[in-house]
């Protein structure tokens, strides 16, 4: 097992690994064999894969150490292994989502992020694991079977993006890429004893990322350290033609800003986010946070940003609502999953009951209500009116700070089975990570010490759109403060 | 039809679909064209496939706008919404619309009589692929398989919405003829029904004059021509008069027109409305058009086909229904040519109403043209010798005169032809005193006579004209 320390002990080794490669120093391709290695040692247990593409990563790997022998730069992540969360379209590469629905379907085409990742010289070793279409915190939903915590298989790595913050927990990868509609890239990445982004709505192309609430959703990534996934949201972000709703500029430059520290700034901490329902461990460890960053020159103050508290609950109409009309598509009519029936209509019907899951059921039944004439105003509409609300509240509190600090989970990892029973007591432990997603701010997790059952707790920073500069700068010293 | 329009008013509204005659679809780069293999104008998002996003056509927005304004109507901030529904030909089970705030908001056409139809909103939203049902009744309920094609799907739709304004099969027709002609003249489209182009739902009610309210309506589908759109506009409206008067309550729904049997049959009813479960389309953000672009799309608009009448009643003095016909058939630019140098303007008209169908017809030089009418009003040529001149005009162009000549049409001067007249008189007292007498027989016999003797150069109404003129003023009494 792998003791949280000697995660981050690993530091900033993708930028070890692409200066090496680069330089020539080391072969990507001795590079993708160590992991592989590593992967083929432990996978078994902690199942952070739904497809190790173990060829596709030798391929790639020896047409980057081409690139070097012929004197040209592969890119800042030459050699690097990836692991990519299975709802990210791969061209020629299977793409679950890690439902049975999607039986079958391979892409014809790279998600964006994925594009961008391979120029920039990255591997991709596999497909990760992950709640069944990004719906779930504990990767418990996946039709595949759970993804266990490296640091205790007995826990969930929570979810949805489990697969992706175990596989570079436990070593498989050194960044990731996850998805995070509420919190599923934060939230496993607290779990697991990660760092996790979630960057601002419109910085990072939806293009390939297949959708779960698409005025949520936004792709991110996993890392051992602060300046590893700052590098890798440079790569990733910026403007894509392709996507509508993205930003037309470059991702905030934040790799120049990480030794910037915090003097002078303003940090908030939110005070809904300190009491009821969250773990006295926890607690514990975003105060020491807070004292932390207060020591580094910052003036700390608790905040009061009152609309979250509804997050949950507009959270629930919102993402649902989208997700049924998203999962409409899949019917059995073009690719994916088909059970075969007499006629047209009993075939979308069967195709659906057998390739959902129950969670899956749920939110779609759920946001098909919300959207029913009758309901509408009542249900999405209000939930979007709390939308502006929570938009405002974070506003006027960013009037006053530069960036806000939580916990980024009520509580450390917790064992199988623990709230698969009740939805709502799962759902609650998004409660910290969601409301970021109604505002479309960003919003990161930095590993943050141990609680008392031994396992990562993780702080999370908050920053208004398009803030990542000042986010960054707070995480790369919470992450110092702990060396 | 035995619809007694004294007491009964028939109350049509018409939503048109048009397919805007863009380069690529509504959302995607693949190519929008009529026709071609099955499913091979397609791509990831035309097969909704996860991870596919869609993009506005930039092209589409501005034939949209092109419309809206042709039609008098504002420009507005519109929001695209997802319509929910599971259909195999629609690829994502949702088709991407406007729902509460269309490109284009209130509007008015005018028709050629002068009458103004309103126009609700004209709205953009994407097309459907096309299924075909194989086997069983041939609908998706009982088919042994079903096929698709997703060339269609994705191809930008205009949905115009007309108020209920129109009151007869007619005017129905006048209005659909009227629409695509400013759809053509913007460019929006190619107007063709036959291939889809231009989709017709017809929404029928019936009352007696002087009430208040409006009926039930009942929406038709499948108009695939004008005739159609009338037939079906007459026989819906008597069913529904028939239906009243046996006491019977008019059940909203949706009908289909059949063609053959000359008849609507019910779809499916319409008294629950269905719930798409419209919401914000989140991969979209709003459009709001610059002021700049729409003045310049302002600016770009050529001359509409009402102002064409208009200005051609004006320049000619021909009646709105003469110059409907001639700007219908693009010869109004020609009239205007043609009176520029000098035409006669009631000849110009005529002709171009009664003798210009040939499609050819655009392209006649408008100053030979102008000539020709001329050498008509001032009787150089008969009018059957002016319509074969002018028939050849059209086909291989030329000099009027020099065409007159190559046939032998002389120009008969009056003198000439007054002392023929004479002559014959003078040798057929006989049957110039039964001409004096008003023998209507006769007139033909002096006509073939001058004929013979000016070997046919003479006009017959012109010799009867002279023939009158001669009676004595005491037979004529």
């Amino acid at each position: 097992m792998t003791a949280p320390q000697e995660s981050s002990a690993a530091g900033a080794a993708a930028l070890t690994i692409a200066a090496s490669v680069r330089s020539g120093e080391r072969s990507a391709l001795e590079v993708v064999k160590e992991h592989l290695e590593v992967i083929g040692q432990r996978e078994t247990e902690v199942h952070a894969f739904n497809l190790v593409t173990t060829e596709h990563a030798l391929a790639a790997a020896t047409a980057v150490d081409q690139l070097v022998a012929q004197g040209e730069d592969p890119g800042p992540l030459a050699g690097v292994p990836v692991a990519i969360k299975d709802n990210l379209c791969t061209r020629g590469v299977a793409t679950t989502c890690s439902s049975k629905i999607l039986e079958g379907w391979v892409p014809p085409y790279d998600a964006t992020v994925v594009t961008r990742l391979a120029a920039a010289g990255a591997i991709m070793v596999g497909k990760t694991n992950m709640d069944e279409f990004a719906m779930g915190s504990s990767t418990e939903n996946s039709a595949f079977g759970p993804t266990r915590n490296p640091h205790d298989l007995g826990r969930v790595p929570g979810g949805s993006s489990g697969g992706s913050a175990a596989a570079v927990a436990a070593g498989f990868a050194p960044i990731s890429l996850g998805s995070d509609t509420g919190g599923s890239i934060r939230q496993p990445a607290a779990l697991c004893g990660v760092v996790g982004v979630k960057p601002t709505y419109g910085t990072v192309s939806r293009l390939g990322l297949v959708a779960f609430g698409s005025s949520l959703d936004q792709v991110g990534p996993f890392a051992n350290s602060v300046a590893e996934a700052a590098l890798v949201c440079e790569v990733i972000g910026g403007h894509d033609p392709a996507d509508s709703t993205s930003i037309p500029q470059a991702f905030p430059a934040v790799s120049e800003h990480l030794s910037d520290g915090v003097a002078g700034m303003r940090i908030g901490l939110i005070t809904e986010m300190m009491g009821e329902g969250i773990a006295p461990d926890v607690a514990l460890r975003i105060r020491a946070a807070a004292e932390a960053l207060a020591a580094a020159g910052a003036e700390v103050e608790e905040v009061s940003v009152p609309a979250v508290t509804y997050g949950l609950s507009a959270y629930y109409l919102v993402a649902p609502a989208e997700a049924s009309s998203n999962l409409s598509r899949y019917d059995g009519v073009r690719y994916g999953l088909r059970v075969d029936a007499p006629t047209t209509g009993e075939m979308m019907e069967l195709t659906r009951t057998a390739g959902f899951g129950d969670e899956v059921k749920r939110r779609i039944m759920l946001g098909t209500y919300a959207l029913s004439a009758g309901y509408y105003d009542a249900f999405y509409g209000t939930a979007l009116k709390v939308r502006t609300l929570i938009r405002r509240d974070f506003d006027q509190a960013y009037e006053r700070f530069d960036a806000l600090l939580s916990p980024t989970s009520p509580t450390t990892a917790f064992a199988f089975g623990d709230k698969t029973a009740d939805p709502m007591s799962m759902y609650l432990n998004d409660v910290c990570t969601i409301a970021t997603n109604l505002a479309g701010h960003p919003a990161m997790s930095v590993p943050y010490g141990l609680g008392d059952d031994g396992m990562p707790v993780g702080a999370q920073v908050l920053a208004p759109a398009l803030g990542e500069v000042a986010m960054f700068r707070v995480a790369a010293v919470l992450e110092g403060s702990l060396a | 039809m035995s619809i007694d329009l004294d007491v009964w008013e028939i109350v049509i509204g018409l939503e048109v679909h048009t397919e805007l005659a863009t380069r690529t679809k509504l959302f995607c780069a693949a190519p929008n064209e009529f026709g071609g293999e099955p499913n091979t104008n397609i791509d990831p998002l035309t097969l909704g496939l996860p991870g596919s996003l869609p993009v506005l056509n930039e092209q589409a927005v501005e034939l949209a706008i092109r419309v809206g304004l042709a039609l008098n109507c504002t420009i507005d901030r519109s929001v695209f919404s997802r319509k929910n529904y599971f259909y195999p030909d629609q690829p994502t089970n949702y088709q991407i619309s406007q729902f509460d705030l269309p490109i284009n908001g209130e509007g008015w056409l005018e028709l050629p009589s002068g009458k103004v139809i309103g126009i609700e909103r004209a709205h953009l939203e994407e097309d459907t692929g096309k299924s075909t049902h194989v086997g069983g009744g041939g609908r998706i309920h009982d088919a042994t398989y079903s096929l698709v094609d997703y060339n269609r799907a994705g191809v930008p739709l205009l949905e115009i919405v007309g108020r209920p304004d129109l009151r007869s099969g007619d005017e129905a027709r006048a209005y659909v003829s009227e629409l695509r002609a400013i759809l053509v003249a913007v460019g929006a489209s190619d107007g063709k029904m036959e291939e889809g182009s231009l989709r017709v739902d017809c929404n029928v009610s019936v009352r007696r004059h002087g009430d208040a309210e409006l009926g039930t309506r009942c929406e038709i589908k499948n108009i695939n021509s004008l005739r159609s759109l009338g037939r079906a506009v007459d026989y819906e409206a008597e069913r529904q008069i028939d239906m009243i008067l046996a006491g019977e309550r008019i059940e909203q729904q949706t009908r289909h027109w059949n063609e053959d049997e000359g008849r609507t049959l019910k779809l499916r009813s319409k008294e629950q409305a269905d719930d798409y479960r419209y919401f914000p389309e989140p991969d979209l953000v709003d459009l709001s058009p610059s002021q700049e672009w729409i003045d310049r799309v302002r600016a770009d608009l050529p001359i509409l086909p009402a102002a064409r009448r208009h200005r051609l009643c004006e320049q000619s003095g021909a009646e709105i229904a003469q110059a409907a016909l001639i700007v219908e058939r693009g010869l109004d630019d020609l009239c205007l040519a043609a009176l520029s140098f000098g035409a006669d303007p009631s000849r110009t008209i005529t002709h171009a109403e009664h003798n210009l169908s040939d499609p050819k017809a655009v392209e006649l030089d408008p100053e030979m043209f102008a000539k020709l009418t001329n050498m008509d009003a001032q009787g150089t040529l008969s009018s059957t010798q002016t319509k074969t001149v002018l028939a050849e005009l059209v086909q291989l162009g030329g000099d009027p005169a020099a065409i007159a000549d190559t046939h032998g049409f002389k120009a008969m001067d009056s003198g000439e032809l007054d002392a023929v007249v004479d002559q014959l008189i003078a040798e057929n007292p006989e049957q110039w005193q039964r001409f004096c007498e008003g023998d209507p027989k006769i007139s033909g016999f002096f006509v073939g006579k001058v004929m013979k003797a000016t070997q046919g150069q003479a006009d017959g109404k012109v010799v009867t004209g002279l023939l009158t003129e001669r009676i004595p003023t005491t037979a004529k009494e």
